[in-house]
């Protein structure tokens, strides 16, 4: 394979295209909601009209407006019509999306693409998106793909890939924020010899979906985005950590690194250079300790999903002790992007400290969910309020959920915070990989914090002591408290093993699971201090 | 061999690089507590009872897998680190059933002597009582789930010294479990070499030489009675 043939594709991909394409999410959002029967329907439609010349129908990724799915859209290639939406589209409407081509009315709700839930999106890492089939190579290939890993491997050298994604100031959205150019910096500049570059696909907090969305919608971009980062730090082989419980996403997968090496674009000798990288898929059990990076290369070894404190840190001695990248799906979905806008597009987009966009999973009793790639600097009103629409239920938004159980609750009075790692820090909160759940007036916060912890009781890996029985005691005392059993003196205990669990567990997952509790008890004292029993005085 | 100084307690000390924290203290006099660790074999860094706090850092190390570095400034006993291991010591006495009375290590038992050294007399948490069981299928050993601490020294001492790599945790959480060969009673593990040195390494009564726990103790009453008919009836034999 060289340029011109990925050209040739690209060209012989778009002249197959028909003119109207009629775009049916079959991502597990929509699939879940009956998309598949919806997409046969509609082609057997396209027949019954006798369209088939001109129209196709084509599985696509998510396209975001998951709470309305199933969607599907009317898109003309040659931009002489409109896009059309739908939304909630049933086996019924099928029939009359096709006729309306000709001229008829459907049945489907319409969608508004220039609704807020769209119109305040910045999407990179979701470019493609609802716009490709995710099963064919030729399709990511047409819309440019792969083409930034050819002009990497031709015109930068392994530098100067690390300094431009240094440059473009990303970091790493698995939720640490560590900054991602110098983890690859780090990797790079060990000794030369067997490297390896990891994708941390283990997404498994409550309410997030980001990454599964990624890899099922657009699965080649990650693909290149570590091809492009095995290049940079002097890696050959990769391998994606995927749990699962993600069937669709580990297929399309499947799939796409079976296209890839058939068009020579991972195997060796790459576009005809030097460069040989492959990628290998590793299944994960389903450990919520497994996204824990030393315990994922644990897992990837083939041996238990332990984490072991650091240092040594991957970049110096990970998977069977050498050196090893370990970046999330998302981080790597914005390499393809960054290197064809370049790093200054990209700093440009987002806040003097968290540049680019970031996407989350927009869940809870927001009136409008689904998933939203924002700009950094985003405020959480403007993506509760504006763009979820707010939440049904009288009085109003009550806080807002980040970082699933790692993370904390922000309370509705901080919505005018700008979404970047510092300020959700700040407020107790983090990041995180994407989950975003808006909780209403009627939520009980106690409550809230009692489901993560008793999350993460039962995710421990059990190693260390505070995390494998600190959990344990943390979720019996607010049960107790819920169950208005508990005294002040509980509480004082409560928050004491709080800091214990939080400053004295080896991995993030102890580290973080008093978070939920914390930042309730910070904001939400009061709902903890009316369930406590009052002293009794007899003793 | 290269030098690095550094500071603990306020104590001078100098050490080769490459030693541990928990090395290093030893060297200048000074105990970090510890229940996961065992000369000789790997550290794992589990039990977080060697936590330190260093000059600079946000975070408590633990001594056992921290290396020094030169110009360290360690603390080891601060207020913080004293509450934190007491509480540590109370969530393990409250997660398994350490009833030192009834136990065959009373007296020579690493957790009952860390409990005293950090002044943990009772627990502030509530016992949960697990039911765990006890296995002895193996002619000269056994292991009381109920008082094991999940140090994992069997499992290194087993591995990492014997070579026979018998011992495995299973499970996760509140749930984990010391296992021996795939899961089976122990006396049934071909792999067991009847070595015995998990019951040297165990810092607890979980696992034990038969024979000498409270409950085995054999009284054979026969032997009175065989006593008084030979005094009484000159019937030497039984």
């Amino acid at each position: 394979m060289d340029l011109a043939e990925l050209l040739a594709i690209r060209q012989k991909e778009r002249d197959r295209q028909k003119s109207t394409r009629i775009h049916c999410c079959t991502a597990a959002g929509c699939l879940s909601s009956g998309s598949a029967a919806v997409k046969a329907q509609l082609e057997a439609a396209v027949d019954a009209e006798g369209l088939g010349a001109s129209t196709e129908v084509c599985s696509v990724g998510c396209m975001r407006f998951c709470g309305r799915g199933p969607l599907v859209e009317v898109v003309s290639r040659e931009g002489d019509r409109e896009p059309i939406l739908y939304e909630q589209v049933t086996t019924a409407d099928a029939a009359s999306i096709v006729k309306a081509l000709k001229g008829g009315e459907a049945t489907a709700p319409l969608g508004d693409r220039n609704h807020p839930f769209f119109a305040r999106q910045f999407p990179i890492v979701l470019e493609n998106s609802g716009k490709i089939d995710p099963e064919r190579i030729e399709e990511y290939i047409a819309v440019g793909g792969y083409q930034q890993l050819y002009r990497v491997l031709y015109e930068y050298d392994p530098a100067e890939v690390v300094d431009e994604i240094t440059r473009s100031g990303l970091r790493g959205r698995g939720g640490g924020g560590y900054p991602t150019g110098l983890k690859w910096a780090t990797v790079a500049k060990m000794p030369a010899g067997q490297k390896y570059v990891i994708c941390n696909a283990d997404e498994g907090d409550p309410g997030a979906f980001m990454d599964r969305s990624v890899l099922e919608s657009d699965p080649h971009r990650v693909l290149e985005g570590m091809a492009i980062a095995g290049y940079a730090i002097g890696a050959n082989h990769g391998f994606i950590y995927v749990r699962a419980e993600y069937p669709l996403a580990i297929r399309h997968l499947q799939k796409a690194i079976q296209q890839a090496k058939r068009y020579s674009l991972l195997g060796s000798q790459i576009f005809g250079s030097p460069f040989d990288f492959k990628i290998d898929i590793r299944v994960g059990a389903g450990a919520f300790v497994c996204g824990e990076e030393t315990a994922l290369i644990a897992s990837v070894e083939g041996r238990r999903g332990n984490p072991r404190p650091r240092p040594p840190y991957p970049a110096e001695s990970g998977l069977w002790g050498c050196p090893t990248l370990i970046n999330n799906v998302e981080t790597l979905a914005n390499i393809p992007a960054i290197i064809r806008e370049g790093a200054e597009w990209y700093a440009k987009i987002g806040t003097e400290k968290s540049k680019g966009t970031k996407v989350f999973a927009l869940t809870g009793k927001v009136r409008n969910t689904g998933l939203i790639e924002v700009p950094m600097g985003t405020t959480l009103r403007q993506i509760v309020e504006e763009m979820g629409g707010g939440v049904a239920t009288a009085g109003g938004v009550k806080a807002v959920q980040t970082g699933g159980p790692s993370g904390g609750c922000i309370p509705a009075s901080a919505l005018d915070t700008s979404v970047d790692y510092e300020s959700l820090t700040q407020l107790g909160s983090i990041m995180g990989s994407g989950g975003m759940i808006v909780m209403d007036n009627e939520t009980n916060m106690v409550d809230v914090a009692r489901f993560y912890m008793e999350f993460c009781r039962g995710e421990s890996c059990g190693k260390c002591i505070p995390c494998r029985a600190g959990t344990v005691q943390l979720y019996q005392m607010l049960t107790k408290i819920l169950n208005r059993e508990a005294s002040e003196g509980d509480l004082e205990r409560l928050e004491a093993l709080c800091y214990m669990v939080r400053d004295t567990s080896l991995c993030g997952l102890g580290m973080t699971a008093p978070n939920p509790v914390l930042s309730t008890l910070r904001y939400f004292r009061q709902e903890y201090e009316e369930l406590l029993q009052p002293a009794t005085g007899k003793r | 061999m290269s030098v690095r100084t550094l500071r603990i307690n306020g104590i001078d000390v100098a050490v080769e690089s490459g030693t541990s924290i928990l090395a290093a203290a030893k060297q200048a006099g000074i105990t970090i507590p510890t229940l996961c660790h065992l000369d000789g074999v790997s550290d794992v860094g589990a039990c977080r009872l060697c936590l330190v706090e260093i000059q600079g850092s946000n975070k408590l190390l633990p001594a056992c897998v921290t290396e020094v570095a030169e110009g360290m400034d360690i603390q080891t006993e601060t207020p913080k680190l004293q509450e934190y291991r007491r509480m540590t010591v109370e969530l393990l006495f409250s997660e398994g059933n350490h009833v030192c009375a009834v136990c065959v290590a009373n007296g020579n038992c690493e957790l009952q002597d860390m409990a005293i050294a950090v002044g943990m007399d009772h627990t502030r948490f509530p016992y949960r009582f697990p039911d765990r069981d006890l296995d002895v299928s193996h002619p000269q050993f056994g292991i009381d789930h109920n008082r094991c601490i999940f140090c994992t020294r069997c499992m290194r001492v087993c591995d990492e010294i014997e070579g026979a790599h018998v011992w495995d945790v299973a499970q996760r959480g509140a749930a984990v479990r010391m296992i021996t060969g795939l899961n089976q009673p122990w006396g049934e593990v071909e792999a067991c070499t009847s070595c015995g040195k998990c019951v040297e390494a165990c810092p607890t009564g979980a696992i034990f030489r038969q024979g000498s726990t409270v409950a085995e103790m054999q009284r054979d009453r026969s032997t009175l009675e065989f006593l008084v008919t030979a005094r009484e009836k000159k019937e030497w034999t039984r």
